[in-house]
């Protein structure tokens, strides 16, 4: 090995602690795009595994009932390669011993396995016996939460009659890798079931023998999907159909893709801000390596080592603390991606996924390393290049020392020596000093990120379950019912206050951008379910026109307060009307419109109908009132408030949290590193003065004073700072984190600002003793003996 | 006795060399004419400042002149590019520092070797490190060897590489006397065996006494310069 070389490993050895304090921020910044990555990658990969092997398919349509002759004519659309047709059908579930209601969906198993589509996959137990009316396959995740075994049997009400299933197997399936209520914005795998039934049994029991009321397409490569969707919508028309779709709007897909949306922007961003921080701190200390080897430098220059091989040197020192980085961090984002990956596979349910770091990955990581510390020291190294041999070979020009601006304010006189020295020190390099200041900051500003997290997922849960609704159970019906329903609920004992809604599919267009949302009519007026706006103030909804969340208008339609929107409605006389939007609201969870029920059902056509309540019920009355509602054939579903809030906090907030837990891991040991070098830079360059002092007769204790005087004054000026740039950050991010499902606003709590303050003075502390600990063991005849 | 044909190795014209620091022009070398002869052994001597590791800096291809010529054989010194002063110093200087200037990272006998890895026909560490009588502290760091010890590493390090012109700044200004004595018999050595023409600064008006030449230079001007008939050895230096 050349002798160069030699002197690579051993610099970097002889900083060990500092190497490894930068080699772990550098890490840090690769593990999140590794742990991002890698989850993502592994997901997508599951997820196409799935989809192929079990042919998820491409469209999809729901109808009223169409006679099992119209498959052909589906078949024959152009650019349909494979038609699947199946009764899907609500169902009401009892698990003993679990109190609260649960609905299903009852699923019919394809006839043609061979060549069906969205083909359950059984993992335990086996298929269910065609000749059998009783047999059931059941989804996974609603086994899970149940502890339901292959040969438990259900307590099922279809169509208002009690029958008992009995479940041969628990399956999985691609239509529903996250199992979820067709129109939940959340899932709840322990209230909400997916079964699968043979046709024959199925078809029967719903009255939909030589029938079906749903489509499922596969779609040749070439074919354009909307031209497809067009047409199958044009020919189900007659049947009942519901706005044919695509993939995208498919709930477990889209669900999905959001997710992969939001991992990868976390894949981006996170890493962007830890590397960033990470090649400055290396440039600062680089730098100030380089400071302190001018002499070296000076030497092998004289003895004829060219620029580019001085300045390879130090990049070489450079490269190796990269490449530890870039190993430390695809070693510590594997490990948390594949913590990720699991907490990911209790929602999404595929068969046999694993976890897979990919080579390229990892290469990729350390490479992204090695080239961000490479990028973050180019000003440092070039610095070491361009030092003229004759120059360097002078010890650095003594500092020119000057009354500082804080003696000069008359504050001196009450400053001890020592304090005057910190003061004078600081002031001498006020670049040098920024930069320390600066490391510092981003240090505190990550932990303000990653704290945020939590702030604004607190914040989401407060104004969503607190502010925008009020109620204590929201009762869905199966169709569009009179306003019967409304007092018959009214009137059960333990119901103190009802309103009515109505949920309208529809398809909202403006020029050429569409999206397929619902329109919620609310009664005038309505307390349970409330409108807020940017301040979080109630919004009344306009007696007529439509009212649209903020994100849905600015970002998606591309419309304001007074523009016209085209709604098509996707259900019973499938209106097309043109309607105002009246007013904008401020909501984190979903995207809507809103009108007022006289409204909605004006523009619908269909006189008065509404399709769901929202009740408050008396202190403890909730159970009874659950058990009364579940016994109306026409209910849906009832969830409660607080239900939804626990399901919203399990799955979305925890999602979020295990993130930010991650990251908050990372930002910690940034902290860390960053003070730390900030503290061991400053020993070095001060390690010769301070040990000149204590040969003058000053003592640990004194000189200790100075220099961590000096980091704490640094610390204690950066925080703020910090505040500043973490409050930047903030906002980026809460910008950049605007999806369809859900968006984060842009609220700190005053305890990111401690947590993050507080954990910056913990690690100005920790590396405060640790260098007190060099002092302490400070060589003093062997500081002297050697020049600068 | 009659003069050996004097082939001049390096020639100096007019050279000054001014640093400007802002307020004020320091004139290191205001105008020096001067020639250096193969093989031959030339002491510096002046008071502190006058300009000695300044010239020395600039015949060794480390700085440059402000105005003049410096040839080096048929190079021009004044006119090369840091590339071609790269390979200059490489394949032609061996340097002394005024302050040792050791990478406290590598061992003496690495210190040594990372000079004789790039050049042309080097003696091996060992054989150098041994020249100056440090045979047995070959793997010590600059840190575990006295004052004295690391400027006899800095001279093996200079030596090494068996250069055609040896530079010393002040080679035994931290020695004792035999130490010293041991220092400048290295390298009177390398300069008689190997006809490296050496230029030496001292302080020590004493060692100007092995000398071929002794120049004096006084506030950047050459004011004299003395030849020596015979040379001293090292030993019978007075200090
Ligand atoms: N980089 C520099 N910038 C400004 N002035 C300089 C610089 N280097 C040297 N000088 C000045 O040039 C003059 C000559 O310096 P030089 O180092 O050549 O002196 P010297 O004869 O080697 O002295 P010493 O015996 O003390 O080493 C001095 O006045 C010195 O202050
Ligand atoms: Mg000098």
């Amino acid at each position: 090995m050349p002798t160069l070389d030699r002197k690579v490993l051993r610099d970097v050895r002889s900083h060990g602690g500092q190497v490894l304090a930068i080699a772990a921020v550098i890490g840090s910044g690769v593990a999140t795009l590794v742990m991002s990555l890698s989850t993502l990658d592994s997901l997508h990969a599951a997820r196409e595994r799935f989809y192929q092997e079990r042919r998820f398919a491409h469209a999809f349509a729901a109808l009223k009932r169409a006679p099992d002759g119209v498959a052909q004519r589906l078949a024959e659309v152009p650019g349909v390669l494979r038609v699947e047709t199946r009764v899907l059908a609500p169902v009401n579930l009892e698990v003993p011993g679990f109190g609260e209601p649960i609905t299903g969906q009852m699923i019919s198993l394809p006839t043609q396995p061979r060549d069906g589509l969205n083909l359950p996959l059984v993992i335990r137990g086996r298929a269910a016996d065609p000749a059998r009316d009783d047999e059931v396959l059941l989804s996974d995740a609603f086994a899970q939460a149940h502890g339901l075994a292959p040969g438990a049997t259900l307590q099922a009400v279809i169509s208002g009659r009690r029958q008992r299933l009995r479940v041969t197997g628990i399956a999985v399936s691609p239509e529903h890798v996250l199992q979820m209520a067709p129109a939940a914005v959340f899932p709840d795998f322990e209230r909400f079931a997916l079964l699968w039934m043979h046709r024959r049994p199925l078809a029967a029991a719903y009255d939909m023998e030589g029938a079906f009321n749903h489509a499922s397409l596969q779609v040749a490569r070439g074919a354009v999907l909307e031209d497809v969707l067009a047409r199958v919508d044009h020919l189900l028309r007659p049947y009942g159909g519901i706005d044919a779709h695509g993939r995208e709007d498919q709930p477990s897909h889209r669900y999905l893709s959001e997710e992969f949306k939001q991992l990868r922007q976390m894949a981006i961003m996170f890493p962007t801000i830890f590397l960033a921080v990470a090649a400055f701190l290396l440039n600062v200390v680089v730098g100030r390596l380089i400071q302190t080897q001018r002499d070296q430098i000076a030497a092998l220059k004289a003895f004829g080592y060219s620029n580019l091989q001085v300045g390879l040197h130090y990049l070489k020192i450079v490269l190796v603390i990269g490449a530890l980085g870039g190993v430390i961090g695809v070693a510590l984002g594997g490990w948390m991606g594949s913590g990720m990956f699991d907490m990911y596979m209790q929602y999404y349910r595929f068969p046999d996924a694993r976890f897979q770091l990919q080579p390229a990955l990892a290469l990729a990581g350390v490479l992204i390393s090695c080239g961000a510390s490479a990028l973050g020291t180019l000003v440092a190294v070039r610095r070491a290049v361009v030092l003229p041999p004759a120059e360097a070979m002078r010890p650095e020009p003594p500092a020119r020392f000057g009354v500082s601006l804080v003696e000069r304010l008359g504050l001196g006189r009450v400053l001890s020596p020592a304090a005057r020295m910190v003061v004078r020190n600081l002031a001498k390099r006020p670049a040098r000093t920024g930069l320390s200041a600066l490391g510092i900051a981003f240090s505190c500003a990550i932990l303000m990120v990653s704290s945020f997290f939590w702030d604004t997922m607190q914040h989401v849960m407060f104004v969503q379950f607190r502010l925008v609704q009020r109620d204590d159970i929201t009762v869905t019906l199966l169709e569009p019912t009179s306003w019967r329903a409304r007092h018959e609920v009214a009137r059960l004992p333990g119901v103190t206050h009802v309103e009515a809604f109505r949920a309208a599919p529809v398809r909202l267009r403006h020029g050429h951008r569409t999206y397929r949302t619902v329109v919620l009519g609310l009664e005038e007026g309505a307390a349970l379910r409330r409108l807020i706006d940017g301040e979080l103030r109630s919004v009344d909804l306009p007696p007529d026109g439509l009212v649209l969340t903020g994100h849905l208008a600015r970002e998606i339609l591309g419309v304001g307060v007074g523009d016209l929107v085209t709604v098509e409605v996707l259900e019973g006389r499938r209106q097309v009307r043109h309607v105002p939007v009246v007013a904008l609201v401020e909501e984190f969870i979903g995207v809507s419109g809103y009108m007022t029920l006289p409204a909605l059902n004006r523009l619908l056509g269909e006189g008065d109908a509404l399709t769901g309540l929202h009740l408050t019920v008396a202190p403890g009355a909730e159970g009874a009132v659950f058990r009364a509602i579940d016994e109306r054939p026409r209910v849906a579903g009832a969830q409660s408030r607080h239900a939804a809030l626990a399901s919203f906090e399990r799955t979305m907030a925890e999602q979020m949290l295990t993130f930010a837990f991650f990251n908050t891991i990372l930002a910690s040991s940034i902290a860390l590193g960053v003070v730390y070098n900030a503290a061991r830079i400053a020993l070095a360059e001060r390690g010769r003065e301070l040990a000149s002092l204590r040969v003058l007769g000053l003592t640990r204790g004194e000189i200790s004073a100075i220099l961590l005087g000096e980091l704490a004054v640094l610390t204690l000026a950066a925080v703020p700072l910090g505040w500043g740039v973490g409050l930047g950050l903030c906002w980026i991010l809460s910008q950049t984190m605007q999806m369809d499902l859900f968006r984060l606003p842009f609220v700190v709590e005053p305890r990111t600002f401690a947590f993050a303050s507080l954990t910056v003075l913990v690690a100005a502390t920790g590396s405060g003793l640790l260098v007190r600990r060099q002092l302490d063991r400070l060589d003093l005849v062997a500081v002297l003996k050697t020049r600068e | 006795m009659t003069e050996p044909p004097r082939e001049a190795v390096f020639v100096a014209r007019a050279l000054t060399k001014v640093y400007d620091m802002g307020e004020v022009q320091v004139h290191a070398l205001r105008g020096v004419d001067l020639e250096l002869y193969a093989g031959e052994m030339v002491v510096l001597l002046g008071a502190s400042g006058s300009g000695k590791s300044t010239l020395l800096n600039i015949l060794g291809g480390l700085d440059t002149a402000t105005s003049g010529q410096v040839l080096y054989r048929d190079h021009d010194l004044t006119r090369a590019d840091d590339g071609a002063l790269t390979a200059y110093r490489r394949d032609h200087v061996g340097f002394v520092f005024q302050f040792y200037n050791l990478i406290p990272s590598l061992t003496a006998r690495e210190n040594v070797a990372i000079v004789t890895e790039i050049a042309r026909a080097p003696m091996r560490p060992e054989e150098a490190l041994a020249l100056v009588g440090l045979a047995e502290r070959m793997d010590h760091f600059p840190s575990q060897l006295s004052g004295g010890e690391q400027q006899r590493v800095a001279i093996a390090r200079a030596i090494a590489k068996r250069p055609d012109v040896l530079l010393c700044d002040e080679p035994t200004g931290a020695l004792d006397s035999s130490t010293g004595v041991l220092v400048l018999e290295a390298l009177e050595r390398i300069n008689r065996e190997l006809g490296a023409t050496t230029a030496l600064i001292t302080h020590n008006a004493g060692i100007a006494d092995m000398a071929d030449r002794v120049i004096r230079i006084s506030d950047g001007h050459i004011i004299d310069v003395q030849r020596h008939a015979t040379k001293k050895a090292p030993r019978e230096l007075s200090w």
